[in-house]
């Protein structure tokens, strides 16, 4: 799973896509993991970098991340596989 | 070592750049952590969750303010406490101790009342299934009873001949407000005579006691006007039978059906900011009484029985999240143990739903739904809430009136129902069930009571 790399984001949590128009918005954790996701990150590295700085389980983390992961898929912010 | 920061779970939220909403979104992350002193974590802790919590101090004060609405336009008012609408012992009392009579639509209710230690005379006997025996009883206590078809009228007649007791009765009277829909299956029709024709029949037969009028127009009324009608309706057939009996009706019973602060569902804005106040109903209501032409000596007793409005507010019913969910199209589902089975009012309202704990301002729209493995077990279609993990808890608001009630034991057990006193101190008023309570009423035949699988 890749971000696609024309997205734009801010440092406050503001995501802009470009091909779409469309802008969302992140919560810190949010914004943090998309930021890794995007700097090629695979998720097991997102979850260990998380768990450093925030006071979390890896459990809760990887159900959190799958949701997340799911959702920028249904915003059509990831590549396709095969694109 | 250095402090880990605090965790939320990730959200990405799509900005909609569509009409902006002129009324402003309307969140509901600000967390009620306690009700009348008492922690919503501590409640849970010690009576389970889910769990009802009603404020004794929230009960005292709404009525004050709704007795005061009627008694500052009105010289002469007198409220009867609903009992289908809440009949926990305690919650009645609390009524029962504010100088509330009781107002009963069953012989199971009216002898609740009785034990609750009401006075027959002070129980006002409502609705349309009054058996031979619950009258009789009714008469010889003296109870008011209001009368709803000719069937029951004459069936009164008839006890009335054989047990030469003479009952106290009211016709309940059913008309056109301007509303709908109009409740024309209780009681008699006031435009087309039924209503005329019936206390006709009670002042001819000589045996019974015509004291009042009553009338019941509908249920979470958003219009006073309304009931200005209906009093006007009502003060114009006491007049008549004074005029033509010369006999004074000495009470007008003007039934309940006040809208309370839940928003309906299908509302654009929030019922606590648009739904009238009981002030509203009270000037409506006696203003058309004393302009009315019904001039006796005494003016007639004005009784209210309101529910709804009375109770409403004071009920809150505490519940966890058991999980989060996401749905095929992307949208957030949270699981509660709270289901319909127990807010039977989620059908009608958006109840407001607001987190026991803090949370930063992001927040996601929700989908509520129940424990119950049901598709109808739903709380709320859409709500905007804070990130809610699972084990959270949650406040539901203004489930006083009918969820105690009408609730059903279905999948789930019914939970303790727990009362805060004014001294901020919880009683349960209500133990929870447990499958004895269920199993207590069943029966095996023997040649079901053994099986191998």
């Amino acid at each position: 799973m890749k971000i696609k790399n024309n997205i734009a984001v801010s440092d406050n949590g503001f995501i802009f896509n470009p091909a779409s128009g469309e802008s969302f918005s992140a919560n810190p954790v949010g914004l943090e993991m998309l930021n890794l996701l995007r700097k090629g990150k695979e998720a097991e590295e997102v979850i260990r970098e998380i768990e450093t700085k925030y006071q979390v389980d890896s459990s809760t983390l990887e159900r959190d991340l799958n949701d997340f992961i799911e959702m920028l898929k249904q915003y059509h912010l990831t590549v396709i596989d095969d694109e | 070592m250095t402090t880990k920061l605090r965790y939320e779970r990730p959200i990405i939220k799509k900005l909609e750049s569509n009409m902006p909403n002129k009324f402003g979104m309307r969140t509901e992350f600000e967390p009620v952590t306690h009700i009348d002193n008492v922690s919503v974590n501590s409640l849970i802790e010690d009576f389970g969750s889910p769990v009802f919590v009603l404020s004794e101090r929230k009960i005292r004060k709404t009525f004050n303010q709704a007795r005061q609405a009627f008694e500052t336009r009105y010289p002469r008012v007198q409220f009867a406490w609903s009992y289908k609408t809440n009949y926990l012992s305690a919650v009645c009392n609390v009524f029962h101790q504010e100088g509330s009579w009781a107002e009963v639509v069953s012989g199971f209710e009216y002898d609740k009342a009785i034990k609750n230690g009401v006075d027959g005379s002070k129980i006002i006997f409502n609705g349309p299934d009054k058996t031979e025996e619950d009258l009789r009883k009714a008469i010889t206590n003296n109870s008011l009873i209001h009368i709803d078809h000719l069937d029951e009228l004459y069936l009164l007649q008839d006890i009335a001949r054989s047990t030469r007791q003479r009952p106290k009765v009211a016709i309940r009277v059913n008309m056109d407000t301007g509303i709908y829909p109009m409740w024309d299956r209780f009681g008699f029709n006031y435009e087309n005579g039924q209503a005329w024709d019936a206390l006709n029949k009670i002042m001819f037969s000589g045996q019974m006691d015509l004291v009042g009028l009553h009338t019941h127009i509908g249920t979470f009324m958003l219009s006073p006007n309304a009931y200005a009608v209906a009093a006007s309706k009502l003060a114009n057939l006491a007049q008549r039978v004074q005029q033509k009996y010369n006999h004074e009706i000495s009470y007008i019973d003007m039934g309940g059906g006040f809208a309370s602060r839940n928003t309906l569902k299908g509302s654009y804005l929030p019922g606590i900011d648009t739904n009238p106040h009981i002030d509203d109903f009270a000037e409506a209501i006696t203003s058309a009484l004393i302009n009315s032409e019904y001039r006796p000596k005494t003016p007639p007793l004005l009784i209210l029985e309101t529910g709804r409005a009375l109770i409403d507010e004071a009920g809150y019913l505490l519940g966890s999240v058991i999980a989060n969910k996401r749905l095929s199209d992307g949208r957030r589902s949270t699981i509660l143990d709270i289901g319909v089975n127990l807010l039977f009012t989620s059908f009608w309202y958006n109840h407001k739903v607001t987190p026991a704990q803090e949370f930063t301002s992001y927040t996601e729209d929700t989908v509520l739904y129940g424990p119950l493995c049901m598709n109808i077990d739903v709380i709320r279609e859409s709500i905007s809430l804070p990130l809610l993990n699972k084990g959270d808890k949650v406040v539901v608001h203004h489930v006083g009136a009918y969820n105690m009630t009408q609730w059903m034991q279905f999948i789930t057990l019914r939970p303790k129902v727990v009362m805060i006193d004014l001294d901020s101190k919880p009683h349960v008023i209500r133990e929870n069930e447990s499958l004895n309570s269920l199993q207590d009423f069943e029966k095996i035949p023997q040649h079901l009571a053994n099986f191998e699988l």
